[in-house]
């Protein structure tokens, strides 16, 4: 039985999934949930992801919300497919943990009103909130500074591997540098640009920008 | 066992967060205080442990990490055999049941923590450091928090603990944030929501969150 992910395919948090599924070479069906409609806050949703977010995974038995717990779940199931992304040892898996904890705590809680504020609400018609996302602006590029300084000693945030870490990063800071016409936070650090231009080069991620573009449904490998 | 050393005073949350960890798994460790009001988590030594100035640092023969949770992650893992073994699903529970673990881990760090760590400021450190509270913000973020509630309140009516029937690292995570908004009287939030509060009195009542709760009124190291 095939994996599916529950959530809208132009969304942040479930591209995040299905780019782990394609570097693991794991197939999946893409159910679409309605955010426009608010599918997302009806009660039988609420029934899967109590938040009334997406994406939520149904795997055999399991279902299981929350993109970073779902990436870690599903890392840790086909390790022994693709690419390793967890690390191979504790601490090599304590430094992905670290740095995919660093984004969601120390990054996301900028990315996201970025994003919100210079790119959903207008192309929804909606009024938005330039001071915040300017103040978010201020402290997301304190972040990436402190990204340059690492990306100085490794080739990736955890190590000289791509893992999770580097993975969880993408979908957010693509809508940022491509929809919001913050290309610089990123481009004038050497080592930040290097790395953003190696993750979002790798062809599993194509695939997944492909398989959006085309309002795919079923991946296969 | 190799000498474990945990950086920050022991009343920040984010600190209190892996001493509980510690204890629960009956790790010894050594507390370093790190005088925030004097500005030592932004010195140069300490920055190389804690890249962003943030506490805590943690350190044992083989790692350095920071945040917290991934230090709590690296602690069940690597003492897997000490303490209590089932923070992270029961031994032999399986992929599926850490992956519940992470979950609710997840929404920890992603629902619970941005509003309650926002009241914990304004309730109790703005006071503490002789800084104006901000009304509004206190009425945001309790309304946020109490959406967050009651979707515990229905969780917890189906389980016993977050993640399933044990006390687990998903429960343990929110200990901090939670002490200090019932230390600062709002403990109605909790004590209204009838799951809630029988899930919070069995959490907080565990005699390792007990000894880190006296380790704040103890002097710094």
């Amino acid at each position: 039985m095939v994996v599916k992910v529950y959530g809208k395919a132009q969304a942040v948090c479930p591209q995040r999934v299905m780019h782990c599924l394609v570097e693991k070479g794991v197939p999946f069906e893409l159910v679409h949930v309605d955010i426009d409609t608010m599918e997302h806050k009806r009660p039988e949703f609420l029934q899967k992801q109590p938040f009334g977010q997406v994406p939520y995974i149904v795997d055999g038995d399991l279902e299981l919300f929350e993109s970073r717990a779902i990436v870690r779940y599903l890392a840790a199931k086909y390790e022994d497919r693709g690419p390793n992304l967890l690390g191979r040892t504790l601490e090599e898996r304590a430094k992905v943990d670290q740095w995919l904890d660093v984004e969601a705590i120390n990054y996301n809680p900028w990315a996201f009103p970025i994003v919100f504020n210079l790119f959903v609400l207008p192309i929804r018609g909606l009024p938005a909130n330039k001071a915040d996302a300017g103040a978010a602006v201020d402290k997301l590029n304190k972040v990436l500074e402190v990204y340059e300084k690492q990306l100085s000693k490794t080739k990736y945030l955890a190590g000289d591997e791509f893992t999770l870490a580097d993975l969880t990063h993408i979908p957010a800071t693509r809508y940022i540098v491509e929809n919001c016409g913050l290309s610089h936070l990123l481009d004038d650090k050497k080592h930040v640009k290097t790395w953003w231009e190696d993750i979002t080069g790798r062809p599993a991620w194509k695939k997944v920008m492909s398989f959006v573009e085309t309002g795919g449904s079923n991946y296969s490998p | 066992m190799g000498s474990v050393t945990v950086y920050g005073p022991p009343i920040s949350t984010a600190v209190s967060r892996v001493l509980a960890c510690l204890l629960e798994k009956d790790v010894d460790f050594k507390l370093v205080n790190v005088d925030m009001a004097k500005g030592q988590h932004k010195s140069p030594d300490y920055l190389k442990l804690q890249p962003f100035g943030q506490v805590p640092a943690f350190q044992d023969e083989h790692a350095t990490l920071f945040e917290s949770r991934a230090i709590c992650r690296y602690i069940c893992d690597k003492y897997a055999n000490r303490g209590n073994q089932s923070l992270f699903g029961r031994n032999g529970g399986g992929p599926a049941e850490r992956a519940q673990v992470e979950q609710w881990l997840e929404a920890e760090s992603q629902s619970f923590n941005p509003p309650s760590s926002a009241l914990v400021f304004q309730l109790a450190f703005a006071p503490r450091m002789g800084l104006p509270q901000d009304p509004a913000a206190i009425e945001l973020n309790q309304a946020k928090l109490a959406k967050v509630l009651d979707v515990y309140e229905r969780r917890l009516g189906e389980s016993r603990f977050l993640a399933g029937d044990e006390f687990a690292l998903a429960d343990l995570a929110h200990l901090p944030n939670a002490h200090y908004i019932c230390a600062a009287g709002k403990d109605d939030m909790f004590a209204s929501r009838k799951n809630v509060a029988r899930w919070w009195e069995e959490i907080s009542t565990r005699p390792s969150w007990k000894k880190v709760v006296d380790m704040f009124s103890a002097p710094p190291a």
